[in-house]
C-alpha cells in the first residue's frame, strides 16, 4: 500500500513538475515571473533557487514569443512546462498555440512531435474583472492536435502533470485560481500518473448526473449535499480530460440516473458544457426523462464588483435551481 | 577593392559548376511547379523562388546541412531542395501525393524534413520566427553548436511576433540568424508602402542584435557573406539579423496572375538584369570553366532530370481516405465522423 500525503493543489502541482525536472533535464520551465518572483499565484515557487535561470526562465511579457519560442524547443525534442499567468494571457499566444504548436505534428505527418504542456489558472478569481477572468478550456478542446485537461483535486493536477510532461503531443493544462488552495490526499509516488480521457465518479447517486470539470466539480459536489437534503441522489462525474473526452463515463452515469446537467463556469452558450450536452442528447436520448439541462457563466464580460462577478460565476445554488427545474 | 577581386577568383571550378547547377535546378523546378499549378495538378497557394536562387544556395552551402536547423515561411522548395531532400518528396507533396515529404498533408507551403534539418515551411507570416528561435534555444538550452538559419520576408518583418522573438533572442543569446529575404513585395504591396523605414536591417538595431544589408543576387557574394555570418554566430552563440536584398521574378504566388498591378513591365525588365544565374553564367565564361555549349547542355540535363521527378510525382498514389485521421496525435485520434 503507497502511502498518501495531505497537501494542496498549489503544492502538489509545485511539487510534481519539480520531480518531473528532477527526472529528466530536458524539462524546463517559462513564464513571466515564475522564476525570482516565483510566480504570481507560487506555483512555481521554490524552483528557481533549486534549478537557476537555465531551467527556470523568466520571459519577458510576451506570450506569442515564448509560447512560439517553447514549441520550438519542443520540436527540437526538448520538453518544456510554459506557464500563462494567467490563461487570459494565452490569448496572445494563440496564433502560435493554435496555428502552430497544435498543426505541426498533422502537417509534418508525424516526423516532428511537439511535446509541449502550456498551464495556468484560467476562470475568474475575484474581482479581477472583464480581462483576467477567462475561461479559455472550450477554446483549446475545440482545436484538434491538442489535448486538454482541467483537473479538480491535488491527486489529479500532481498527476496529470506528470501524463502531460510524458506526453509527446501539446498539452493545455487547466487550472482554476480557486483551486490553489484546496487540500486532498494525494500518492506520495513520483511515477503516479493519471491518464487522459479517464472521468471518474466522485459521488455515486442514482436519481441525476451532475457533470463538470476543474472547480465545478466542487460547486457539483456542494450541490449534491444540498441536494441529499431534499432526497435527491445525485452522482458527480468529474470529466477532468476534454479532449480526448471520456464520453462513455459520462453516458454510463447518464443511463443510469437519466438526467443530466452539465456544469460549466465559462461563458454558457458555446463553451464546452455545450459540447457535453450535445453529446449525451445524441448518444442517450433514449435513456433520458429529461432535457439535458446546462448551467454556464452567465453571457457578461466579467463585471468588477463582488456583487456581480458573483452573479456570473455558477455556484451549487444555481446547480440545484437546475436540477429543480429538470424534475 | 582589388583585394576582394584577387579573393574572388579563389572558387574552385567545381564548386562554381555546382552553385549554378543547383540554381538552375531550382529555377527549372519551380517552373515545373508553376506549369502544374497550372495545369490542375498544384492547388492551394503556390510560392516559387524564382530569381532568389543565389540567396537559398548561397546560405545553404554555408551550413552543417543534417545538423544547422533550417526553418523558413512557405516559399520553402528551395531550402528543402537545397538542403537534399528527395526532391521526388518535394514535388509529390506540392501534388497532394501520399510520397510528399509530408504524406500529402502539407502542401507547397509545409515542406518539412527534419532529418535534412529542414523544419518547414510555415504559413502565418512571420509566425514561425519564434520557432526557430525555439530551435536555437534548444541548441544553446545543450550547449551544442547548431547555428539556426531563421528566415522571413520583407513582409513578416513587420510583424509583432517577429519583435518579440529579437528581444528574447538577444536576452538569452540565442545562435539565430534572422534572414530577412527581402524581395520588395509583401504580396502586391511594395517595401515603401508596408515598412516606415525600408532599411529593414536596422530591425536588429533596438535589440543589440549584428545587423547589416547584403546583396542577394551574386551567389558567390552571398556565400562569402553567408560564412562570415556563420562563422560569427557558431562562434560566438549569439543572434544575427541580415537583410538580403533579392528580386522575385515570379509573382507573389501561383494564383497572382497580374503582377502589373503593383510593378511595370519595365521594372521587372530593368531587375531581369540582376538575374543571378546569368550572372554566374558569365563568370563561369569569363573564368573559361564552361562555355555556351556546356551551358546549354547543363541546362539540357537539369530540365530532363526535373522532368523526371516531375513523371515519377505524378505517377504516385494520393493518399488513401482513411489516412485522414491519422497523425493528428502521436498516440489517438479526436472524435471521428461529420
Amino acid at each position: 500500500m503507497s502511502l498518501t500525503l495531505e497537501m494542496s493543489y498549489r503544492d502538489a502541482l509545485q511539487k510534481s513538475m519539480l520531480e518531473e525536472m528532477d527526472k529528466n533535464a530536458d524539462v524546463f520551465l517559462m513564464g513571466e515571473d515564475i522564476g525570482r518572483y516565483e510566480g504570481t499565484f507560487k506555483v512555481t515557487k521554490g524552483l528557481f533557487p533549486k534549478y537557476g535561470h537555465r531551467r527556470v526562465i523568466d520571459t519577458p511579457i510576451t506570450e506569442a514569443g515564448f509560447a512560439g519560442i517553447a514549441t520550438g524547443a519542443a520540436m527540437a525534442g526538448l520538453r518544456p512546462i510554459v506557464e500563462f499567468m494567467t490563461m487570459s494571457f494565452s490569448i496572445l499566444a494563440l496564433d502560435q498555440i493554435i496555428n502552430h504548436t497544435a498543426k505541426i505534428h498533422y502537417m509534418t505527418n508525424g516526423e516532428v512531435k511537439c511535446p509541449i504542456v502550456f498551464r495556468g489558472p484560467g476562470g475568474a478569481a475575484k474581482q479581477l474583472s472583464a480581462q483576467h477572468s477567462h475561461s479559455m478550456e472550450g477554446w483549446f478542446a475545440h482545436v484538434p492536435g491538442l489535448k486538454v485537461v482541467a483537473p479538480a483535486t491535488p491527486a489529479d493536477i500532481y498527476g496529470m502533470l506528470k501524463t502531460a510532461v510524458a506526453d509527446d503531443n501539446p498539452v493545455i493544462l487547466y487550472e482554476n485560481p480557486g483551486l490553489y488552495t484546496i487540500k486532498g490526499t494525494v500518492p506520495d509516488d513520483p511515477n503516479y500518473h493519471v491518464p487522459f480521457g479517464k472521468a471518474q465518479i466522485l459521488r455515486e447517486g442514482k436519481d441525476i448526473s451532475l457533470i463538470g470539470y476543474s472547480r465545478m466539480t466542487h460547486i457539483n459536489l456542494a450541490a449534491a449535499e444540498l441536494l441529499a437534503k431534499d432526497g435527491i441522489d445525485a452522482e458527480v462525474v468529474d470529466v477532468r480530460s476534454l479532449l480526448p473526452l471520456d464520453a462513455e463515463t459520462i453516458y454510463k452515469s447518464v443511463r443510469k440516473t437519466h438526467r443530466a446537467v452539465v456544469v460549466y463556469e465559462d461563458w454558457r452558450s458555446g463553451g464546452f458544457g455545450a459540447e457535453i450536452a450535445a453529446r449525451i442528447g445524441e448518444d442517450c436520448f433514449d435513456d433520458l426523462d429529461a432535457p439535458v439541462a446546462r448551467v454556464g457563466g452567465l453571457n457578461v464580460p466579467m463585471p468588477y464588483a463582488r456583487v456581480l462577478e458573483l452573479e456570473c460565476i455558477p455556484d451549487e445554488k444555481d446547480v440545484v435551481a437546475a436540477v429543480h427545474k429538470q424534475r | 577593392m582589388a583585394k576582394q577581386a584577387e579573393k574572388k577568383n579563389l572558387e574552385l571550378p567545381a564548386e562554381l559548376e555546382r552553385y549554378y547547377r543547383d540554381m538552375l535546378f531550382i529555377r527549372h523546378f519551380e517552373e515545373k511547379c508553376n506549369m502544374a499549378y497550372r495545369q490542375g495538378k498544384a492547388g492551394g497557394y503556390m510560392h516559387v523562388y524564382i530569381g532568389m536562387e543565389a540567396l537559398a544556395v548561397g546560405w545553404m552551402h554555408t551550413i552543417r546541412k543534417g545538423h544547422d536547423y533550417v526553418i523558413t515561411a512557405y516559399r520553402d522548395h528551395a531550402h528543402a531542395l537545397l538542403l537534399g531532400t528527395d526532391p521526388v518528396a518535394v514535388m509529390a507533396e506540392i501534388m497532394g501525393r501520399k510520397a510528399g515529404t509530408a504524406g500529402g498533408k502539407g502542401g507547397s507551403m509545409h515542406i518539412y524534413d527534419p532529418k535534412h534539418g529542414m523544419y518547414g515551411g510555415w504559413g502565418i507570416v512571420g509566425g514561425h520566427i519564434p520557432l526557430g528561435a525555439g530551435l536555437a534555444f534548444a541548441s544553446r538550452y545543450r550547449g551544442d553548436d547548431r547555428v539556426t538559419l531563421n528566415f522571413l520576408g520583407d513582409g513578416a518583418a513587420n510583424q509583432g511576433v517577429v519583435y518579440e522573438t529579437l528581444n528574447m533572442a538577444a536576452l538569452y543569446s540565442l545562435p539565430c540568424i534572422f534572414i530577412i529575404e527581402n524581395n520588395e513585395f509583401a504580396m502586391g504591396t511594395r517595401l515603401e508602402y508596408h515598412a516606415s523605414d525600408p532599411e529593414l536591417w536596422k530591425r536588429g538595431l533596438p535589440f543589440n542584435i549584428k545587423c547589416e544589408r547584403i546583396d542577394g543576387m551574386d551567389v558567390l557574394q552571398m556565400k562569402k557573406d553567408a560564412e562570415r555570418i556563420v562563422d560569427w554566430v557558431r562562434k560566438e552563440g549569439k543572434p544575427y539579423l541580415v537583410e538580403i536584398m533579392t528580386y522575385r521574378f515570379s509573382g507573389h504566388g501561383a494564383a497572382d496572375n497580374d503582377r502589373q498591378l503593383y510593378r511595370t513591365k519595365e521594372e521587372e525588365l530593368e531587375n531581369l538584369k540582376r538575374d543571378p544565374i546569368k550572372k554566374l553564367e558569365q563568370v563561369l565564361i569569363d573564368r573559361n570553366i564552361a562555355n555556351e555549349e556546356k551551358l546549354e547542355a547543363i541546362d539540357a540535363e537539369i530540365q530532363e532530370a526535373v522532368d523526371k521527378i516531375y513523371a515519377e510525382a505524378d505517377a504516385s498514389p494520393f493518399p488513401d481516405v482513411d489516412e485522414v485521421y491519422d497523425n493528428i496525435y502521436s498516440d489517438m485520434t479526436p472524435e471521428k465522423g461529420h
